[in-house]
């Protein structure tokens, strides 16, 4: 029979791809939504509430209105209808290709990032004689004084009976592909090419704007991601391990990673920011200055790529901070109530121990959305330089201090409270002591003229001259 | 090149950072309290948005608004407008057009036998308004007109009675006169502008 043919866990693969596809994109849809609410609440304005699913049909008048709810079937209508503009002047192969690669990063990005409980198998480890049972939990020993209280015997019978497990296929995916050991490596290595897209649309558009977009884009490139792999190396360094889902295991076992390490989370924060594109480093498409950014020449659905591979980034960089930061689906007291596992065919209380947990992450990943649509409205747009200066002189020695926390923390002081406040404070006193430093650095600040009272001609003398004959 | 004095600028520097500035992160913080005390006041309600609802809620517009001509009607529903050509002289845009006939009633020589605006070259500057000997045309408050097409905008007399018609029974009268009567805000019967007092009274 054809069914025989097929194996099951593919049916499952392509099961997961499509709820997932279309969960971001309804999601991504109503993101755009909510991103205009919230900047019309914030100016005290009322955003869009027309738009119902009335379809502009008298009969149908009852469904006019809601909020606004009908605006991004409405939007996506008119992308996928408008005419769609190649200028003359463009580089062909790569303004097709430049919304594909934008696009398709984004998804492939997303395939790796779990947005529910998904289990995992044990690792291969030494194991401890007198604690076997809780080191079988998955946590990777790599201290010497872990490493101390350990006979040399292995756990694996015990993975291997793991991975029988899970390869059951009852077992439940909120990931298209779960429990990848290089985790959100490949998140970053993949968002890292998400810029391509960006660049090569700037610059097959043969337009300056557009193209200076683009240059920005390639600097900005430069400056986040060097903070970002910092910020996340404390992770690996107290997880053991780069896979996401395993990260989220161990802080629901240990606490959240935001506790441990605050600064990190902020410089992972200031960084995806940066790598999403959002304000205050939306510089590749700032509208004021480069009309539209690297998409100015762009139009109808292939801009609406663009559109959609950023806000899929923004969803991605969302669930990764709540999986590497904010503890994933745990929540403190709450879902260590509820069913660890699945016992039996049908398990309704795991099934609803899912659930709440699905709503858990949803949730977390949903609050720093709001934070990255609320800081739109607050933090002004940095400059080029700027941009650099405080990712190259401030959140790199800033990176660098966290990780030594982490690494000191780790190597020297036994786990548990103890490490928690080392590391915590560690991180604190270190942005202290980066503000401090970087106040004590002479600034140069250009000198600025607030009037000349009897200078009679005040365009024929240039300010650099007025500033060199006042030195 | 004209050299200034060293005495006669002032040089200024931008204020020194103080710690907390120089982190970022509490300057950031009282950013967004105070971003979302606007975004929770809006959506609470407590902050009174000032947007309008647009085609159920009209906007009250003030009496001296120039919109949509009107051509008064007297007492006795007759045209008010003695053709005077006054109104299509003094327009910069020359969108009235009026042909004169000898008139039918006693108290005046001419009538108009027509009187067409071009609503649409029409740039509302309210002159015609001020040229009016009689204060027979007048902009309302009207503000959105359509058409299907160009013709439909030229507006003609029974199209600009109607519009008197229709204010005054709305009460949305321009601000010189009230339901085809003075107001406070026309200019005095003696000003000299006026020789048709009779029409007014």
């Amino acid at each position: 029979m054809l069914f025989d043919l097929i194996p099951f866990s593919l049916l499952v693969t392509v099961f997961t791809i499509a709820v997932i596809f279309v969960g971001v994109l309804t999601a991504v849809a109503y993101l755009t939504l909510l991103e205009r609410k919230v900047s019309a609440w914030v100016q005290d304005r009322v955003g869009p509430n027309r738009t119902g699913f009335d379809f502009g049909q008298p009969w149908l008048k009852f469904l006019r209105g809601f909020f606004g709810l009908g605006q991004p079937l409405a939007d996506g209508v008119k992308f996928l209808l408008k005419e769609d503009v190649v200028p003359g002047h463009v580089d062909r192969v790569f303004y097709f290709l430049a919304p594909m690669i934008a696009v398709g990063t984004a998804l492939l990005a997303l395939a790796v990032v779990s947005v529910g409980d998904t289990p995992v198998p044990p690792t291969l480890q030494t194991v401890s004689s007198h604690s076997a049972s809780e080191f079988s939990r998955r946590v990777f020993p790599a201290t010497k004084s872990e490493l101390a209280g350990m006979n040399t015997t292995t756990n694996l019978s015990e993975v291997r009976a793991g991975y029988a497990q899970y390869n059951n296929l009852s077992t439940i995916k909120f990931a298209i592909a779960p429990n990848v050991d290089i985790g959100f490596l490949f998140v970053f290595a993949i968002g890292g090419l998400a810029v391509y897209g960006i660049v090569l649309g700037g610059w097959s558009s043969n337009n300056k704007y557009s193209l200076l977009g683009s240059l920005r884009s390639s600097a900005q490139v430069i400056s986040y991601e060097i903070p970002m792999g910092l910020s996340v190396l404390g992770v690996l360094v107290m997880v053991g391990s780069l896979n996401l889902e395993r990260v989220v295991d161990w802080q629901a076992r240990h606490g959240w990673l935001i506790a441990f390490q605050p600064l990190a989370f902020v410089l992972f924060l200031t960084a995806i920011f940066a790598e999403c594109n959002r304000l205050p480093f939306d510089l590749p498409e700032c509208e004021q200055e480069l009309v539209g950014g690297y998409h100015t020449e762009y139009s109808s659905m292939k801009f609406a790529l663009f559109f959609l591979g950023e806000y899929t980034h923004m969803i991605t960089t969302s669930f990764l901070t709540a999986a590497l930061f904010l503890g994933g689906w745990h929540l403190p007291w709450a879902t260590d109530l509820l069913s660890p596992s699945m016992t039996g065919n049908f398990d309704i209380a795991y099934l609803f121990a899912l659930l709440i947990k699905l709503a858990v992450f949803g949730a977390k990943m949903f609050a720093v959305i709001s934070l990255f649509m609320l800081v739109r409205w607050t933090i002004l747009r940095f400059k080029f330089d700027q941009l650099m200066n405080l990712a190259w002189k401030g959140l790199m020695p800033l990176g660098l201090m966290s990780l030594l926390g982490v690494v000191i923390s780790r190597q020297f002081i036994t786990p548990g409270t103890a490490q928690w406040g080392f590391q915590c404070a560690f991180g604190l006193v270190s942005l202290l002591i980066v503000g401090v430093v970087s106040l004590l650095l002479p600034t140069e600040a250009p000198k600025t003229v607030l009037s000349i009272s009897r200078g009679r001609s005040h365009s024929a003398t240039s300010a650099p001259e007025l500033a060199s004959r006042a030195s | 090149m004209t050299a200034i004095a060293e005495k006669n600028v002032t040089w200024v520097k931008p204020p020194r950072l103080n710690l907390a500035e120089q982190i970022y992160l509490p300057t950031v913080a009282q950013g967004m309290i105070t971003t979302l005390k606007h975004l929770v006041k809006t959506v609470t309600g407590l902050n009174e948005s000032s947007t309008q609802q647009y085609p159920e809620q009209q906007p009250v517009l003030p009496p001296h608004y120039r919109g949509v001509h009107r051509l008064n009607r007297d007492e006795q529903g007759r045209v008010k407008c003695v053709s005077c050509y006054m109104c299509s002289t003094a327009c910069p845009a020359h969108c009235i057009d009026i042909v004169a006939a000898p008139s039918p009633w006693p108290d005046r020589e001419k009538y108009p036998e027509t009187f067409v605006i071009d609503e649409l070259r029409c740039i509302y500057c309210g002159m015609c308004e001020q040229a009016c000997p009689v204060d027979a045309i007048e902009l309302t408050t009207i503000f959105s007109l359509t058409g299907m097409s160009r013709e439909d905008m030229m507006f003609d007399k029974e199209k600009l009675l109607s519009v008197f018609d229709q204010t005054v029974k709305l009460g949305t009268d321009p601000v010189r006169t009230r339901g085809g009567r003075l107001s406070v805000a026309a200019e005095p019967a003696d000003a000299g502008l006026t020789g048709s007092s009779s029409a007014q009274s």
